[in-house]
């Protein structure tokens, strides 16, 4: 295989990213509210039906009606795992009306349980939730006289990330805040797909600035959101 | 009525605004917390740790220079300061619990009379958000809670034992309301300072939790 035949071979249109995806897959979905989200693959996921029944984790699940809000609306979520679901008022809705699962795990368990995951370790104890209700169930151990709790790593059949530029290998760089949980979820999952707001040749990211390096990512998409008043809104054309 | 309370809140802020010093790394909290920049000098040398990945957050943009990958963890759109780091939720939150924030000030619902914080859920109510408030408290060195003193319906939220679920066993350092300073030692309240529109009196009526009065009580100043 040639440098050019390996570095054209990951990218993809969003629909054929998608249409890896199977009904009832667990997807990690990276993101912080509408920061770091990929908007695009979510879009895409909108528009088909073979792929329902979504187990996903995620921070958030967006705004109403706005990045994984979408699907929310749209019926592809069956599950949600994340830190905070309040600010979407459809998913308090749809959990009321039992036509959503939750799990609620601390944010900062829940970033280190995916960088375990994906890093091959299958559980660590931490003293986050010790003596609340998010502890119960959990084995519970002391180590220099204090108590800690396990929590197991978690990985995925998929994850969908989001960068600020990649290369055409795959070397991902991140955009400010919009790096949070997208890091940790593309070492993750088996299937591991990145939208970026844009593609440059390989040799054209320092070394030294990249983040997630090309290993990890097996599918790059070109976002069709573009930022305008540093807002993301869908490019014209 | 709304007025007064956020002037209370206002008050709460400034006088939390005064215990951080220069090179403390501070996280702040939802809630009466995030008014606190505010308050704070440019020159006070406090760096904001938000969680969501920014160590070094500066104040509001302009309309013009707003860029909505960069967030504060209440999702507001916030600038870099000078000397600003970002990195990811794993290794924000591992700078959390692994015990480098020197003071994390977080809003509450009910604090117990021994420092235990109530500030994720409400009993009977669905419990659907945690988010980091309970990473940050067994991972900061100094907890500092930012609470009025009375429920909208005027219950102390200074209690005996916690009613509302606990956040977890580590005890917070000091409480902060419009009506008073408290600090806890060797889980100990001790009042340490009275807000000059208040008294002794009607503290101890409003305050459930059972406290000391320091020897040198002061005046509270904002």
């Amino acid at each position: 295989m040639t440098m050019h035949s390996i570095t054209s071979s990951k990218l993809k249109t969003p629909e054929e990213a998608i249409d890896l995806i199977q009904d009832g897959d667990t997807l990690l979905v990276g993101g912080f509210g509408l920061c770091g989200t990929p908007l695009t693959l979510i879009d895409a996921i909108a528009m088909q039906t073979k792929a329902m029944n979504l187990t996903v984790i995620s921070n958030n699940l967006g705004e109403a009606g706005k990045g994984l809000g979408k699907l929310l609306r749209t019926g592809h979520i069956k599950k949600a795992v994340g830190s905070y679901f309040t600010s979407n008022r459809d998913a308090v809705k749809a959990w009321k009306n039992g036509e959503l699962e939750i799990e609620l795990i601390p944010q900062g368990t829940l970033a280190e349980a995916i960088r375990a995951g994906g890093a091959g370790i299958a559980g660590f104890y931490i003293k986050t939730g010790v003596g609340t209700e998010l502890a119960k169930g959990k084995e519970e151990r002391i180590f220099n006289g204090e108590r800690y709790i396990l929590i197991e790593g978690i990985t995925a059949k998929v994850a969908l990330i989001k960068a600020w530029k990649a290369d055409t290998l795959g070397n991902l760089i991140y955009s400010k805040s919009a790096r949070n949980f997208n890091p940790m979820m593309a070492t993750a999952a088996e299937l591991v797909i990145a939208e970026v707001d844009e593609i440059v040749p390989v040799g054209e990211l320092d070394p030294e600035r990249i983040v997630t390096p090309h290993n990890y990512i097996d599918v790059i998409v070109e976002s069709r959101y573009e930022k305008s008043g540093g807002i993301y809104v869908e490019k014209k054309s | 009525m709304l007025k007064k309370n956020h002037d209370y809140r206002i008050r709460i802020a400034k006088r939390i605004a005064k215990e951080l010093t220069a090179g403390m790394v501070v996280n702040l909290g939802v809630g009466i917390p995030t008014l606190i920049p505010d308050f704070l000098d440019p020159n006070q040398g406090v760096f904001l740790q938000s969680e969501n990945g920014i160590l070094g957050m500066g104040p509001t943009p302009a309309d013009e220079e707003i860029d909505m990958d960069c967030i504060s963890a209440s999702k507001h759109p916030v600038t870099l300061d000078l000397g600003a780091s970002i990195f990811s939720s794993s290794d924000s939150f591992a700078m959390i619990r692994g015990g480098h924030i020197d003071v994390a000030v977080l809003g509450a619902l009910q604090v117990s009379e021994k420092g235990e914080i109530a500030n994720w859920a409400v009993p009977g109510k669905d419990i659907l958000g945690v988010g980091g408030a309970m990473d940050l408290v067994p991972g900061a060195k100094k907890i500092i809670i930012a609470i009025t003193h009375l429920t909208k319906d005027h219950s102390p939220k200074l209690v005996k034992e916690l009613t509302y679920p606990s956040s977890g066993i580590r005890s917070a350092e000091m409480i902060v309301t419009e009506k008073a300073v408290f600090s806890i030692k060797d889980g100990v309240m001790v009042l340490e300072e009275i807000a000059e529109d208040t008294s002794l009196e009607e503290i101890m009526a409003t305050t459930e939790a059972r406290f000391q009065i320091a020897e040198n009580l002061k005046y509270m100043h904002v």
